[in-house]
């Protein structure tokens, strides 16, 4: 298991593009908000978090297509799904999950803060949606990793889990920024979305990785 | 250990490709399954694998104990992909598969010299030919120990000298009381085979 960790890891960082893309994306996406919405300082504080957690769902979405063709591509897949018996196929999607957040989401969230400073928002807020976005980015991989098993045989997916996704990813969203808001936002409760946004990862993080396991093994052709 | 498959029927696409197909393999014995394109050979062998939901009959492995209680945990499957990924190197690659499918056999450096690719574990996967790629597959069934080999076109690409060296590791992986099923239309060099002939009809 921690070998499939590794291989993916490197995968991701030496096939080039993966880790950076998401990135590049989140980047374009926040930098242009400022110019779009106008010099006012206050609005551009009030909206950041919404911003840059909207942002960040995009720009996990982006690579969530490769998460499983790439395998299928080559063959691997089949094995993958072979070795069901010695690791269950479960625990198989969950390691790759964790391999592809930590490849290519991760980056997210440490640039994040400083994506931040482009919206003008206060370092509270700042260090609370930092922290949101890394406690909330593993359930959209994990939901994310359902919808690219479904479509795992499409070559042209990336749109179609985008679509079967998003509507899933919603209250990730939503208690992520109310948590974020929470932090600065005097009479809004921080600790309690917070709280409904961790156990959203951790509830995902099981039904995710199972439901793409059932998937990928009646999927195989 | 035996492998059995009992009236085999297989489909594609709601088509039945084949149907009625039974053998036993014993151990050290192998199947050499041969018949015209589009004849099910490759869908057998992915039948056989679990990989493809039998549309009748059945198949399973008699006495392969606590290790082995299926065929899918039984059998290397080297399909017409190689299952290597071309960024990272050939001994990268080989020695994943070696952490991931357990029951390590050779060591990967021995698994290359083996397939006549000793020396080039450092080079990524993507910049061999065609023939060297299949032989590194070839080296993938060897660094891990399973007693049933599935091989689909095992030789496609390979040089009159890799066949021959590939030959000799399926005899010597039969003697040592394995099993392979081999879809094929080359003659593959295996003595005492037995022959299973895929026709239209199936």
């Amino acid at each position: 298991m921690l070998a499939l960790f590794a291989r993916d890891i490197r995968l991701n960082i030496r096939a080039g593009g993966g880790a950076l893309t998401g990135v590049i994306f989140f980047l374009a996406v926040i930098a242009t908000i400022p110019f779009g919405v106008g010099p006012d300082l206050k609005l551009l504080a009030r909206i950041g978090p919404a911003i840059l957690w909207i942002g960040a769902l995009l720009s996990c979405l982006l690579g969530l297509d490769r998460l499983f063709q790439a395998d299928r591509e080559d063959g691997s897949l089949d094995l993958l799904v072979l070795g069901n018996d010695r690791h269950m196929l479960a625990l198989t999607v969950l390691v790759k999950c964790l391999a592809h957040w930590a490849g290519s989401v991760l980056p997210l969230v440490v640039a994040a803060p400083l994506l931040g400073l482009f919206m003008n928002m206060e370092p509270l807020g700042i260090g609370a949606t930092a922290l949101t976005l890394l406690v909330g980015t593993p359930a959209i991989t994990f939901i994310g990793a359902a919808g690219a098993a479904v479509a795992v045989a499409l070559p042209r997916g990336g749109l179609l889990i985008s679509v079967l996704v998003l509507p899933l990813t919603i209250p990730v969203l939503i208690f992520g920024v109310s948590a974020s808001y929470g932090a600065t936002a005097n009479p809004d409760p921080f600790l309690q979305p917070f709280l409904i946004l961790a156990a959203l990862t951790l509830f995902l993080g099981v039904l995710g990785p199972v439901s793409a396991a059932l998937a990928l093994q009646h999927g195989t052709d | 250990m035996r492998l059995i498959a009992e009236n085999l029927g297989g489909e594609r696409g709601g088509d039945a490709v084949f149907s009625g197909i039974g053998f036993a393999l014993k151990e050290g014995q192998a199947l050499v399954v041969t018949g015209p394109n589009g004849s099910g050979k490759s869908t057998l062998l992915r039948v056989i694998a679990g990989l493809l939901p039998l549309a009748e009959g059945s198949v399973r492995i008699e006495g392969g104990g606590e290790a082995f209680p299926s065929v899918a945990s039984a059998c290397h499957y080297l399909g017409h992909q190689n299952a290597m990924k071309p960024a990272l190197s050939v001994a990268e690659n080989l020695r994943f598969w070696r952490d991931f499918n357990g029951d390590g056999q050779l060591g990967v450096e021995e698994a290359l010299e083996t397939v006549g690719l000793g020396g080039i574990g450092h080079l990524p996967f993507g910049y061999l030919s065609t023939g060297q790629r299949r032989r590194a597959a070839i080296a993938k069934l060897l660094v891990s120990h399973r007693p049933l080999w599935l091989l689909d076109e095992p030789t496609a690409g390979l040089d009159k000298a890799s066949e021959a060296r590939f030959a000799g590791l399926m005899t010597r992986h039969c003697t040592d009381g394995g099993m392979i099923v081999a879809a094929t239309h080359l003659p593959l060099g295996l003595d005492g085979a037995k022959g299973l002939m895929m026709g239209e009809a199936g």
